[in-house]
């Protein structure tokens, strides 16, 4: 009998903590949805659905929302020039691994510091415009994170430098397992390199390029660091969980600040079980 | 000329990731005067004058922030190991009802975006009365982890059972088998989660931006982010802050390049 239960012993710490800290979580956070909570009171006042009506109508809340798109459309240039690099990397090339760490190496930095390399960069007078007078673009220059019309751009070019890396590793990495035979037996047939490339490597990393899309979606929308340390919201640059921040930790409205975190979560789940609709994965097997 | 545009392609991008680097540690060995009336791209004319990282070191307390950062790191890297292992040998080497209750619990967990779900999990943790203490930050690096336990359940399950077999015929316990056997085959997938684990809470901004206010318990990102108020107008010493951070994680990925190449690939992919 003691055997039965003896699973459940190992399991019992990872489990306690997976509820406690995910589960639990989200739960309350439903419930604090319906209610006008400030994250104090002993009581909670139930407001109906008035959070949610608010999160979609209000415009301070659902601009938030459009933030995403420019990080969004990032992704997609960070896809492809990972996917690039990828591809060249896995041929031969000179300096193969030297390039490879460089191309790398921005993924692994502290999110603090690539923030405030960044706001160096984009300084007035800073490194960039001076790299662009000197190309001859003087009159390029703009406020780069001061112009509400330039701000989210400069945040989302300086998340593509930070997540480039990631993205390319994980290409080159599938890339790799496609077995060298197929290559050699391609040549023999005659396949040029833009066949090579669309006939071997993309079926053989199919479902690492879909899995970056999941990524670049709930990603985009998860966005917090680079803006939060950079702008703080400020000029036009307020993404949905610096909004959700500050609404719940310094305007103590707990349950709005819940309801945007249920409305991003359900999104997340929605286009995650799109994308395993889509692209079935190989089955996750136990024993 | 393929040839060519390709290596010109990889030039630019290189350029394009270290430019940013190179010219904050320019500005980190600039005196406040030659910071003012240099531009970005000039060298410093010392690469010896190192009185803004003396500063950045005292004025931020980096010494702590490093401190508090390895205590919180050793803690939750080992709880992490321990807990992930025992919960993956479970799932690899016992039948137990509910078993795909359990690995769809922790999977559909894995798709909860760990920043927005924070609003809820602040008051648990404040209920604890974890707040502005490191346990906070221990708590949730152990309890926000799934992709360690899946590591840790795909590597056991190379590992041949004929094992643990051969020694419950030699009269060993489940305990023992784990922490004979299996434990030690496990070196590689522990090495694996320590790395990709240990670079994540490293540089982890948001959590203990809100669980450590104190300056007291600052790790090292947050211990950064406090020099942007005071220090704004000092770009110098803000730079040398900034390469003290950056330095250890230059190092670490010169010395174990291949070692993160391969976590970071499982990682990202289980």
């Amino acid at each position: 009998m003691t055997r039965r239960y003896a699973a459940w012993l190992y399991l019992a710490p990872a489990l306690a903590l997976l509820i406690t800290f995910t589960y639990v979580p989200v739960a309350n956070m439903v419930v604090y949805s319906f209610t006008s909570w400030d994250g104090l009171d002993v009581t909670m006042d139930p407001v109906g659905l008035d959070n949610y009506v608010r999160v979609f109508t209000d415009e301070r809340y659902w601009r938030v929302f459009l933030i995403s798109g420019y990080y969004f459309v990032a992704s997609f240039a960070q896809i492809a020039i990972a996917l690039y690099f990828a591809v060249i990397l896995s041929f031969n090339t000179r300096f193969r691994n030297l390039f490879k760490g460089i191309l790398f190496f921005p993924y692994l930095l502290n999110g603090v510091a690539v923030g405030f390399v960044f706001l160096y960069l984009f300084q007035p007078d800073g490194t960039l415009d001076t790299v662009l007078r000197w190309a001859g673009l003087g009159d390029q220059t703009h406020y780069w994170l001061g112009d509400p019309d330039i701000a989210n751009i400069s945040l989302a070019g300086t998340s593509v430098w930070r997540f480039t890396g990631l993205s390319f590793v994980l290409f080159l990495g599938a890339i790799q397992s496609i077995p060298g035979e197929i290559y050699e037996a391609a040549e023999i047939d005659g396949a040029g390199d833009w066949h090579k490339f669309r006939h071997i490597i993309v079926p053989g990393i199919r479902r690492i390029i879909s899995l970056s899309f999941i990524l670049a979606i709930s990603g985009s929308l998860s966005v917090f660091e680079i803006p939060f340390i950079m702008t703080g919201g400020a000029n036009g640059t307020r993404t949905f969980v610096v909004q959700a921040y500050e609404t719940a930790f310094q305007f103590r409205q707990i349950g709005l600040a819940s309801a945007m975190a249920v409305v991003l979560l359900l999104i997340v789940l929605l286009i995650t079980w799109i994308q395993r609709r889509l692209v079935p994965d190989e089955e996750v097997t136990l024993s | 000329m393929k040839k060519a545009a390709k290596y010109v392609s990889l030039i630019v991008a290189s350029a394009v990731v270290l430019l940013p680097l190179i010219v904050v540690l320019f500005a980190a060995f600039k005196t406040h005067a030659e910071y003012s009336s240099s531009g970005p791209l000039t060298p410093p004319e010392s690469w010896l004058n190192v009185d803004n990282f003396a500063t950045a070191w005292t004025q931020g307390r980096m010494l702590l922030g490093f401190w508090n950062t390895t205590v919180i790191l050793a803690i939750s890297l080992t709880g992490t190991i321990l807990i992930g292992t025992l919960a993956a040998y479970a799932m690899s080497r016992f039948d137990f009802a509910f078993k795909r209750l359990v690995l769809g619990l922790f999977l559909v967990a894995a798709l909860v975006p760990g920043v927005t779900t924070q609003v809820a999990t602040y008051q648990i943790v404040k209920s604890m009365g974890l707040v502005n203490t490191p346990g906070s930050a221990i708590v949730l690096f152990l309890g926000t982890d799934i992709i360690s336990i899946y590591i840790f359940i795909q590597f056991m399950q190379s590992i041949p059972p004929s094992l643990d077999q051969a020694a419950m015929m030699d009269g060993a316990s489940r305990f023992t088998i784990y922490r004979r056997i299996i434990l030690p085959l496990m070196k590689p997938a522990i090495a694996t989660v320590a790395i990709i684990k240990g670079i994540a809470i490293y540089n982890e901004f948001y959590i203990p931006f809100l669980y450590l206010r104190s300056p007291d318990l600052s790790v090292i990102s947050t211990a950064l982010f406090r020099f942007k108020g005071p220090y704004g107008a000092q770009w110098e010493t803000i730079a040398a802050c900034t390469m003290i951070v950056i330095l250890p994680t230059v190092v670490l990925f010169l010395l174990l390049q291949r070692f993160i190449y391969n976590g970071v690939t499982a990682g990202a992919t289980k």
